[in-house]
């Protein structure tokens, strides 16, 4: 099956964009990133790889909601496309079947007394 | 509703955002950024905010961010293979149609282009003599000044104990000192194999010195007295492919010596080229003994002295440490000469080895830099060429810029079209030029003496040339690419357009430069002919017809030289012979040892001196002017001499003849005057001559043939009675004629070089005039149409054409004849005996080049003159 292949960061800011409640955009997915992950990540990380997904079909973004913090620029809002739930739910679907694939004892943490 | 002020991060990395980041991303990027920043603000100190903005702007720096969306409009392409592929396909196109022009233009250039790769070539050449050696830099060879006559002369004879002498007491600077003989021919004889050979006597040294690549035996061959190293290519000769070590060679038909060694040829760039063989100095010794036991060993210059320093050692050091070597050794009385030795490093021997009173002022370099101006002359006007029909033709092509520009052609494309144009003109230019580089340098290394092979692994070679190229391409090019892409298509196309009245003044100036250069080369040609053949019609002061050189190593026909005489006479072969330590053409001997009443004491006199047997005179044909010449009936013909007209002049005598003179304290008499001789350069004034009677054998053998019967026949006579008295030799003659054109060999040389460049820069230049004369013709096709049907002579409108060029040759030539005059004097000055420029050459060449310049623009004025004016008028 031909997909288009997403990369660990791509698909941790996909799943944040589409575990948004409210409207999502730059700041708050960087945020929620971070907090998420734990890891310190650049605005200009975030930008990229929404960019990139908006690119590849995964998001669609339109503008609004300016304010004067922001200098009266708007912001742009992500939303995930179908193509981009489809595509998670794909990638989830693959990693169940891996984990299901896994012999119990394997997961058990290995002690050893030698 | 805004109370307060919003704190706002640096202006100045917004402006700088704003530059680099694509304008689609612009807007939310920069308000996120903000927004980050407007809550840092507020948690913490404004410098860590800023500092973190900046930081976080910082990230933005990278292409994804910067690269520009793609526009809605299709985008103009101007390298997309399409386009290069119709660039390519125009162009050529263009070239096919104006097939005339093009063929001038691509010719033209590779003219130039070759010429000035052959120039290139022969100058790396010349640069880079002697450096084959891997000693280059420390070689050097002990030269000396010396007084004589009251002038400064240079030359490189040294006393034979001067190379002990350094070693001893001066030889910390020096870690090779190498005494070497001249470069003379001997008879080398191994089996049945006999050849006259050149080579040297060299101390053991010189091998390594030199570098030299043993094929087979050691550097150290030369140690053994009875040795002999031989190049390759003479032992090839002797012994084929067989090995030639430890063979044995005869040379000179007296000494035995044992091959120690080959090595591999000396490169033809390298002084020593001509050294075909290598003979242990221990070995000259030997068969000279006298060496040893001279009276006074430091008194007779006749051997060289090569030297390396040892690897720190600074040669003006040296050369001041061994300034005063002769001083400090000869005789109080030759200190007159003031012998000051010095060391000439081998940089310096083949390019700047002229002296003048002691000082350096130049030698072959001068050449290096007459034949680079040439060069970059030729280069010159075939780049002028190119840039004057590139732009002439480029103005007929202001319709075609209107229409591409009406139909949607954008500036860049015409520029680049004209480019393409352009640089393909030059790389077929290029290609060209390396065929004909390939062509003709057989022929030129045949002319200059040189074996120079293309360059065809140089990387420094190609990036010359294609770099050059590159940039006639881009001069040539920007005209029309630069100034017709930005005509205003509706001007062009409704025919208001005009080009300037101005347009046309650059070309002119073009031509007008050209035409100065051409001159030049022209008149300089001219006068270099003149020079050479005034030197040849000076009068030599004895006849050369006829009159055959032997140069002998062997004793045998000296012991039986009256029975050799007679046997020839008899059979008619010849009407004289007679012995000489020098060739007729030149001196290779000279004396200070005569005194002369009314001689200041204290002067310093050098003269030339030779030694001949009786009949010499009457041989070469001496030209008495007073006295008689050495006769077998006077027994005190022993302590006679013969002396030249300079001679005379130089001693101040009234009544030469029967006038005394001693010479090293000896009682000698001047029995007759002949005229002067002309003996080494042809150039050179006269210098006094003595001749004395000989009591040893001489060098050279001369034979005046018989004119009444035919020389092959009479040489094959003297052959044969040579091989009867002289089995050992073989037998080898030069033609006295011969001999003495080879002294204008060098200038001739030059001649012949500057004969075919100027051919070329006049071909170049016509070639130019006549692309311009055509264009010219073109462009006033209707006036012409229009004056012929008001009734225009065929006459007046040719008149009308060409008068501009006669215009402009003038100008080229009232420019180029005082330019000529002065370079032409100045070289002319150096020769002591030389021509003068006479007006008629000025005049001549002036004629000539009118002529040229009126034939080559006849052809187009007279082809405009008779068309047919209702073909132009209609044309429209």
């Amino acid at each position: 099956m031909k997909r288009t292949f997403l990369g660990e960061f791509e698909e941790i800011v996909l799943l944040v964009v589409a575990g948004c409640t409210e409207e999502a955009y730059g700041v708050t997915i960087w945020e929620r990133v971070q907090e998420h992950t734990g890891r310190s990540i650049s605005l200009s990380a975030v930008h990229a790889t929404l960019y990139r997904l908006e690119e590849k079909g995964f998001l669609t973004s339109e503008m609004g909601g300016a304010t004067a913090e922001r200098g009266g620029r708007r912001k742009r809002f992500f939303t995930i496309t179908n193509y981009g739930n489809r595509a998670l739910q794909e990638i989830n679907e693959i990693r169940q079947q891996l984990w299901r694939a896994i012999p119990a004892d394997k997961l058990q943490p290995k002690l050893s007394f030698s | 509703m805004e109370n307060r002020p919003q704190p706002s991060p640096p202006r100045w990395i917004d402006r700088l955002l704003t530059a680099i980041i694509a304008p689609h991303f612009l807007e939310d990027i920069l308000g996120d950024l903000h927004e980050v920043y407007a809550r840092q603000i507020k948690s913490g100190p404004a410098r860590q905010a800023r500092l973190r903005y900046l930081l976080a702007a910082a990230r933005y720096v990278r292409p994804y961010f910067m690269k520009r969306k793609p526009g809605s409009y299709s985008p103009t392409y101007i390298f997309s293979p399409a386009m290069i592929k119709n660039y390519l396909k125009i162009s050529l196109r263009t070239l096919a149609k104006q097939k005339a022009y093009s063929f001038i233009n691509i010719t033209g250039l590779a003219l130039g282009m070759a010429v000035a790769m052959l120039i290139g070539l022969w100058i790396y050449d010349e640069l880079s003599f002697d450096r084959s050696f891997q000693n280059f830099n420390r070689i050097a060879q002990v030269w000396q000044h010396q007084t004589f006559n009251g002038q400064v002369g240079t030359q490189t004879s040294l006393p034979f104990p001067i190379g002990d002498e350094i070693r001893r007491n001066y030889g910390a600077d020096f870690k090779h000192v190498v005494m070497a003989s001249w470069n003379n021919k001997h008879i080398l004889a191994a089996g049945d194999k006999k050849f006259n050979k050149a080579g040297s006597f060299f101390e053991p040294d010189a091998p390594d010195m030199l570098s030299l690549r043993m094929i087979s035996g050691t550097r150290a061959g030369l140690k053994d007295p009875y040795s002999i190293l031989l190049s390759e290519s003479l032992a090839k000769a002797y012994f084929g492919d067989a090995d030639a070590l430890d063979r044995t060679i005869k040379v000179d038909n007296k000494l035995n010596v044992k091959v120690t060694g080959v090595y591999e040829d000396l490169p033809h760039n390298t002084s020593f080229r001509d050294v075909s063989f290598m003979l242990p100095w221990q070995l000259m010794v030997i068969a000279n003994p006298w060496l040893k036991t001279m009276d006074d060993p430091w008194r007779p210059n006749a051997y060289m002295t090569y030297v390396q320093l040892i690897d720190h050692a600074d040669i003006d050091q040296a050369t001041a440490r061994i300034k005063d070597i002769k001083k400090r050794n000869i005789n109080k009385e030759q200190l007159k000469y003031k012998p000051d030795v010095f060391l000439n490093p081998m940089r310096d021997w083949y390019l700047h080895s002229e002296f003048k009173e002691g000082h350096r002022v130049g030698g072959r370099i001068e050449f290096v830099w007459l034949f680079g101006t040439i060069g970059l002359f030729v280069l010159l006007l075939a780049c002028i060429n190119f840039m004057n029909l590139s732009t002439a033709r480029s103005e007929k092509r202001a319709k075609e810029v209107g229409i591409r520009k009406a139909v949607g052609s954008v500036r860049n494309q015409l520029i680049t079209q004209f480019f393409t144009e352009s640089f393909l003109v030059v790389g077929f230019s290029f290609a060209l030029s390396i065929a004909l580089v390939v062509l003709f340098l057989p022929f030129f290394n045949e002319v200059a003496d040189k074996k120079i092979a293309m360059p065809w692994a140089e990387p420094v070679f190609w990036l010359a040339g294609i770099g050059f190229s590159a940039i006639t391409a881009i001069i040539a090019g920007s005209y029309p690419a630069l100034y017709l892409s930005s005509f205003q298509p509706v001007k062009v196309l409704k025919g208001t357009f005009r080009a300037g009245r101005f347009a046309a003044v650059p070309r002119k100036v073009l031509v007008v430069v050209q035409f100065a250069v051409s001159i030049i080369l022209i008149i300089g040609t001219a006068v270099v002919f003149r020079q050479i053949q005034f030197a040849k019609n000076r009068p030599v002061g004895y006849t050369r017809d006829g009159l055959i050189t032997i140069f002998t190593s062997t004793e045998d026909i000296h012991k039986h030289f009256e029975a050799v005489r007679h046997d020839l006479k008899a059979n008619g072969a010849i009407a004289e012979m007679a012995e000489s330590g020098s060739p007729t053409t030149e001196t290779w001997s000279s004396t200070s040892g005569f005194e002369w009443k009314g001689k200041d004491p204290e002067q310093s006199v050098d003269f030339w001196f030779d030694e001949v047997s009786y009949e010499y005179g009457k041989t070469v044909g001496w030209q008495f002017t007073q006295g008689r010449d050495f006769s077998r009936e006077f027994a005190t013909d022993s302590v006679a001499l013969v002396v030249n007209e300079t001679a005379v002049k130089f001693m101040g005598l009234q009544n030469p003849v029967d006038e005394p003179m001693t010479w090293f304290k000896k009682p000698y008499k001047i029995i007759g005057v002949i005229k002067d001789i002309v003996v080494n350069s042809p150039y050179a004034p006269h210098r006094p001559q003595f001749f004395c009677l000989s009591a040893g054998q001489g060098n050279v053998i001369n034979i005046r043939l018989n004119p009444t019967s035919g020389s092959a026949a009479s040489v094959a006579k003297i052959k044969e009675t040579f091989e009867k008295y002289d089995p050992g030799s073989p037998f080898e003659y030069e033609f006295v004629d011969e001999r003495y054109a080879q002294k204008f060999l060098d200038e001739v040389r030059i001649g012949k070089l500057t004969t075919f460049f100027s051919v070329l820069a006049i071909l170049i230049s016509c070639l130019g005039l006549f692309g311009v004369a055509s264009f010219i013709a073109e462009q006033r096709t209707k006036e012409i149409g229009v004056r012929k049907v008001l009734g225009a002579t065929v006459l007046s409108v040719w008149g009308l054409l060409s008068r501009d060029f006669v215009l402009l040759v003038g100008i080229a030539f009232l420019i180029a004849t005082p330019g000529a005059y002065y370079f032409l004097n100045g070289w002319l000055q150096k020769y002591d005996y030389h021509t003068t420029i006479s007006w008629w050459i000025f005049a001549l060449t002036g004629l000539g080049t009118l002529t040229i310049t009126l034939l080559t623009v006849s052809f187009q004025a007279i082809k405009a003159a008779t068309t047919n004016p209702i073909r132009s008028l209609r044309s429209e």
